[in-house]
């Protein structure tokens, strides 16, 4: 068949699942990431992050980017529903291997500990952009960016250097190059 | 400067923009504003219902039968909660409603006041859309998107919740702006490239069959005739799901039934067996389809349907036509005239074979049935109703369990909008509210709610709405004694245990009649049915008709549980090798 509709050939039992970043553009009124974060518990789909901020504030657009896992049916499922949704304008899914597009999470790390701890962990810290927030003898608040994956990593790795407490943002995306996604 | 309008008239403004004639409703202190103002406003008629409901399911009625959204008017709090079952019933069945609900005043919003509650996140999961309206500015373009998105698309029900001081707030009004598309919301379109895949694969197919359901109904009258002569020229066996029936003429020798759990034999084997599988305006539901895995398994798939969500949901299909059903088989038979020259040469040959075989399996009639003398088989009744009932045009609406199934099967309908079952969702308690709004809608013509014992008295107070505005509907009672599909299901995977599904001290439905004002019959005997049923036509006015049935009777034929579509259980007696075990046991 040469309609890319056509699907019956993919095999639902043997497909796995796969990491996708949803991101969707919505009016910014009230009620409506309850309506999206509905539409995924009440469906059973699965939510492993979720940002969501005003990115327009002259025509009260929000965009909202969930990380979800799901069979390709379960993905296509996600983004036919979310874009029935009134308040949704556009869905976009991108998979967390296209090399196409830009992912980020920012993490807040505080880390006690003397001074040898505390440089350790900045130097641990030395390829996702950190950031010191805050410092005093004995602790300090340090600001990375980096993958899921990569955050993940530190967050166990620095627990036995002083790692008391970890605050993190859900993933964003970005598409590179000039164009924008429609 | 122009004239400043309260809440309260700019609701019914805007009903009568939409052209509104009928509200379905219940008053109570959030809503007693719009209550005020309905003296004011001749032209729209309010219809008080017994329970909030009872208002839904007539709505719903109303809206099924007539091609126009029906609108409710309940107030906060237990008005809203009441309502949320009809919404959900709706919103399975895809059918236009416009609730407006009254709501605690803005500043006590949050403050769990007298007959708050959280309407617009209660009714989130179960309507297309809803708003709280918090300001008296958004209030008409609220209302009127509304409207809109209530009907356009895939139909469905919407909420509109009002604050009891925004109905008592003054603003001006502005009439509604013309129609446009927004947010990519309506799909209709399909391309030409499309319709002629479809046609090449019509022209292939020695094994088709069309399978059509509520998507053609909603698409409006015109539809159901664009599938007529579709089906004719194509020369295919047509099968309809449940929501469906009525599209195509139910006495129609290319109608082979409807199809599903309790469908035809030679419709299910036939959506088994075949290569090519036009689905138009049907779901995949799993009454349908049975066994996922064994799903028409050597068919090429065509899904047409103006919900995109709706394509690869359930069952993968090779083509995918998302639009208008009456668009789609307008251009589709167009296409046929043009290009094959109408299929006048080669199309019915290639598929003759096929329709002998259909008719071996027809030979199996599997709806027939052992009657009685001694007892009426529910069958029967329902046979004998249609064939005192065919020449009038008579709407049916249904509650839900055995009987339904036995209407469905035995009744035969040759127009849309003539069946009023809820499907999706299987409320208990939609037939009768819903006879009342089909009334409202059609008041000349013939109601019949053909219930059961156990459903009809889940809202058997909306008689009183009947008696009040003086709607002759006729509630057909097939009483068993039962909850006849639960205890079906009981005698099939619970050895028999018929645990609570005996309806325990019934009222005797003749003196209820009476009770509520309105005439009682009752019928026990097969001899005097035929008299019985003629005089409840005769009867001006409502009517409760007692049939006292065969209780022991089940419906058949059945696909069990868990099984696909080639192995039905065709009677009482098939059922020995068939028994449901392991999975199907845990479905529904």
């Amino acid at each position: 068949m040469s309609n890319p509709k056509s699907a019956y050939n993919i095999p639902t039992k043997k497909s796995k699942s796969d990491t996708h970043i949803i991101v969707v553009w919505v009016d910014n009124e009230a009620g409506v990431l309850a309506r999206v974060v509905g539409l995924f518990s009440g469906r059973g789909y699965n939510i492993e992050s979720l940002a969501v901020a005003e990115i327009d504030a002259t025509k009260n657009i929000s965009r909202i980017t969930i990380v979800t896992t799901g069979t390709p049916q379960v993905i296509d499922q996600i983004k036919l529903q979310l874009k029935k949704l009134v308040p949704v304008h556009k869905v976009a899914d991108f998979k967390r291997e296209d090399k196409k597009v830009i992912f980020k999470e920012m993490a807040l790390l505080k880390v006690v500990g003397n001074k040898n701890k505390i440089d350790k962990c900045l130097k641990a810290c030395k390829t996702f952009n950190p950031v010191i927030l805050d410092k005093t003898k004995k602790s300090v608040v340090i600001q990375i960016t980096a993958l899921r994956r990569e955050i993940d990593k530190m967050n166990k790795k620095l627990k036995s250097d002083g790692l008391v407490s970890t605050s993190r943002t859900g993933a964003i995306a970005m598409t590179r190059g000039s164009e924008i996604f429609k | 400067m122009s004239k400043l309008y309260s809440g309260a008239e700019i609701v019914f403004k805007c009903l009568k923009d939409q052209d509104v004639e009928f509200i379905f409703g219940y008053p109570g202190g959030a809503v007693l504003p719009i209550y005020d103002e309905l003296k004011n406003h001749s032209s729209i008629k309010h219809i008080l219902v017994r329970h909030e409901q009872g208002a839904g399911h007539a709505a719903e009625g109303y809206a099924r039968s007539s091609g126009k959204p029906g609108v409710v008017l309940v107030t906060s709090g237990p008005g809203a909660t009441n309502v949320v079952t009809a919404l959900t019933d709706a919103y399975m069945d895809s059918v236009p409603l416009v609730c407006i609900s009254g709501q605690v005043p803005t500043h006590l919003i949050g403050t769990d006041a007298f007959q708050e509650c959280d309407t617009t996140g209660i009714t989130r999961p179960c309507t297309k859309h809803n708003w709280l309206v918090k300001d008296i500015k958004e209030l008409s373009k609220t209302l009127h998107e509304a409207f809109r998105v209530a009907t356009t698309g895939r139909p469905g029900p919407v909420l509109v919740d009002i604050p009891k001081d925004i109905q008592f707030a003054k603003i001006k009004y502005t009439k509604p702006k013309k129609e446009k598309k927004i947010n990519g919301k309506l799909h209709s379109n399909f391309s030409q490239d499309e319709i002629n895949e479809l046609i090449d694969l019509i022209a292939k197919a020695k094994k088709p069959v069309v399978y059509t359901g509520g998507g053609v109904i909603n698409s409006g009258p015109e539809a159901s005739e664009s599938l007529r002569e579709f089906v004719r020229i194509i020369g295919f066996p047509i099968t309809s799901t449940l929501q469906g029936l009525g599209a195509f003429p139910g006495d129609d020798n290319q109608f082979i039934g409807m199809l599903g759990m309790h469908g035809t034999y030679e419709a299910n084997n036939a959506m088994h067996d075949c290569d090519l599988l036009i689905n138009i305006g049907a779901r995949f539901d799993d009454r349908i389809t049975g066994k996922i895995d064994e799903f028409s398994p050597k068919s090429k798939k065509v899904h047409i349907d103006i919900d995109p969500s709706s394509i690869n949901k359930i069952i993968k299909v090779d083509l995918a036509i998302v639009g208008d059903v009456n668009e789609v088989l307008k251009a589709a038979v167009k296409t046929i005239s043009l290009k094959k020259n109408g299929f006048k040469n080669s199309n019915k040959q290639n598929v003759s074979k096929w329709w002998e075989k259909i008719e071996k399996w027809r030979e199996k009639d599997s709806l027939g049935f052992i009657n009685s003398k001694e007892f009426i088989k529910p069958q029967h009744a329902v046979q004998r109703l249609y064939e005192l009932t065919k020449n009038q045009d008579t709407f049916i609406t249904t509650e839900v369990g055995q009987h339904q199934m036995w209407a469905a099967q035995h009744y035969k309908f040759n127009k849309p909008n003539r069946w009023m079952t809820s499907g999706g969702l299987g409320t208990m308690g939609y037939g009768l509210p819903a006879a009342v709004g089909v009334q409202i809608a059609h008041p000349d013509k013939l109601v019949i709610d053909i219930a059961g014992e156990a459903s009809v008295l889940m809202t058997m107070q909306e008689m009183s709405t009947a008696v009040q505005y003086n709607l002759p509907i006729k509630i057909f009672v097939l009483n068993n004694q039962y909850m006849g599909m639960v205890r079906q299901w009981q005698e099939l995977l619970h050895e028999k245990n018929y645990s609570e599904s005996y309806s325990e001290a019934l009222p005797d439905f003749v003196k209820l009649a009476e009770a509520y004002g309105c005439k009682g019959i009752m019928a026990n005997n097969p001899n005097e049915l035929d008299h019985k049923i003629n005089d409840m036509l005769e009867h001006k006015g409502p009517v409760i008709f007692d049939c006292r049935v065969d209780p022991d009777e089940n419906c058949f034929p059945m696909i069990p549980s868990g099984k696909p579509h080639n192995q039905m259980i065709l009677g009482p007696n098939d059922k020995k090798d068939k028994k449901i075990t392991g999975k199907g046991k845990a479905l529904v």
